[in-house]
């Protein structure tokens, strides 16, 4: 399979992508690790005129200590996420949950920053973003926002980056509660059928809607003094999961119960 | 666009529209055919190499994104005649049966070893969950990566 035909173009600098972002609108789309784009390409579901590479830009790859959060930049990859000593020690939900994304050679190449741009509800570290209420950095023309995560994910493949903007960050609260990462998976490298991901007493659900969820009828359920067995039978409420011939909707219902006990069980071992 | 990745220690120049795939790249440009592709969807690993000395699945890298990188395909592995530590323990203990997969394998076991020299059987089970063997002959893929880890630490 061959995507159809498009331009290349290797952006030096941030400033050099915004540009060309700016020059070609719609037509344009950025290219980090292209593993979650470039299969989209050869499906012909994505045709973009122009690809704008932004691999090159390590000012945008690092992870660094910024007192109370984890500074990262947008294109650090999986690898270096799962293999990071500051993210182990600090916010391990993150590190933990890179480390189970794909395979390694996936791994060698996905990023955070274009998972998260992305915005696919089956992706897992968009929910984990969501469970840990990271802050993304966005950088457009006219200056640098900050959007909370819980705002990031407007609906099924949408986020809240407008035209010619670009994620170039992500700062990360150090944990300091207990945490747990589940995901169901038919094979070995495949998207979550359902995950969920705990930090304290938040909870977040992958692939139950259009966007990541945060599970707020566990969370009301666990503030109000339920066990995890207890807020747990919570996790399905208010979420609209895909019903499919591969997982129904109500088997989706069932594992996301299931997988948000585990979670809260084993964060609380 | 005029793309020059050095392939197996050799500079590769040449001029290819700007979606061709790395895999094509090697097979079609660079006339280097160890390079299997299998699934073309990022599933099955046949078409491993190492990136920058990573292993990456090269149905799902532009030749573009190479440019100026460094690949090693199986052809590059080795200098000369002699096998690649992997490679060897590939022959050694059967760890190939139709032989479609052994590129994407080695490769990729090469990859896993470097960032792990000593894995447990769990581990390389793990490490290789990229790569698939319809053969389903992995019970002496993973003997023969496990042998390769041995041999070498035993140096």
């Amino acid at each position: 399979m061959i995507p159809a035909a498009f331009t290349y173009r290797r952006a030096e600098s941030v400033d050099e992508a915004l540009r060309l972002l700016a020059e070609h609108g719609d037509d344009a789309k950025l290219l980090a690790g292209g593993h979650s784009l470039l299969p989209l390409m050869k499906l012909r579901l994505a045709v973009p005129e122009l690809l704008v590479d932004v691999a090159g830009l390590r000012e945008l790859a690092f992870i660094d200590d910024a007192d109370s959060a984890v500074r990262i930049g947008a294109l650090t990859r999986h690898h270096d996420l799962a293999n990071s000593a500051l993210l182990t020690r600090e916010v391990p939900l993150l590190a933990h949950a890179a480390g189970t994304i794909g395979d390694p050679q996936v791994r060698h190449r996905g990023t955070l920053g274009g998972s998260l741009a992305h915005g696919d509800a089956a992706a897992d570290l968009p929910a984990v973003a969501l469970a840990l209420d990271a802050v993304l950095v966005l950088r457009g023309p006219d200056g640098t926002r900050e959007v909370p995560a819980g705002e990031f994910f407007v609906d099924f493949f949408e986020t809240a980056l407008e035209p010619g903007e670009i994620l170039t960050e992500i700062r990360v609260p150090k944990q300091t509660a207990g945490w747990d990462f589940q995901k169901f998976t038919r094979r070995a490298i495949d998207w979550a059928v359902v995950g969920a991901a705990v930090a304290g007493d938040a909870v977040a659900l992958v692939n139950m809607g259009a966007t990541p969820l945060r599970a707020t009828a566990v969370e009301s359920a666990l503030a109000a003094g339920a066990s995890p067995a207890e807020a747990a039978e919570h996790a399905a409420d208010d979420t609209s999961p895909a019903d499919e011939p591969t997982a129904s909707a109500d088997y989706r219902r069932h594992l996301a119960r299931v997988l948000v006990r585990r979670a809260l069980e084993n964060s609380r071992a | 666009m005029r793309v020059t990745i050095t392939v197996n220690d050799t500079e590769q120049r040449h001029e290819v529209e700007d979606r061709t795939l790395l895999v094509h790249f090697l097979r079609e440009n660079c006339g280097l055919t160890g390079t299997n592709t299998g699934c073309d969807t990022t599933s099955c690993g046949a078409c491993t190499v190492l990136f920058d000395g990573e292993s990456v699945k090269s149905c799902t890298v532009l030749a573009a994104q190479a440019d100026g990188h460094a690949v090693t395909t199986i052809e590059g592995l080795s200098a000369d005649e002699e096998l690649h530590p992997v490679q060897r323990a590939f022959q050694e203990r059967h760890g190939l049966q139709c032989g479609f997969c052994t590129p994407g394998m080695v490769l990729a076991s090469v990859s896993l070893l470097q960032e792990n020299p000593s894995p447990t059987e769990r581990e390389v089970r793990d490490g290789l969950e990229g790569n698939l063997c319809r053969c389903t002959g992995y019970q002496n893929i993973v003997d023969s990566v496990l042998t390769a880890s041995r041999e070498e630490a035993a140096r």
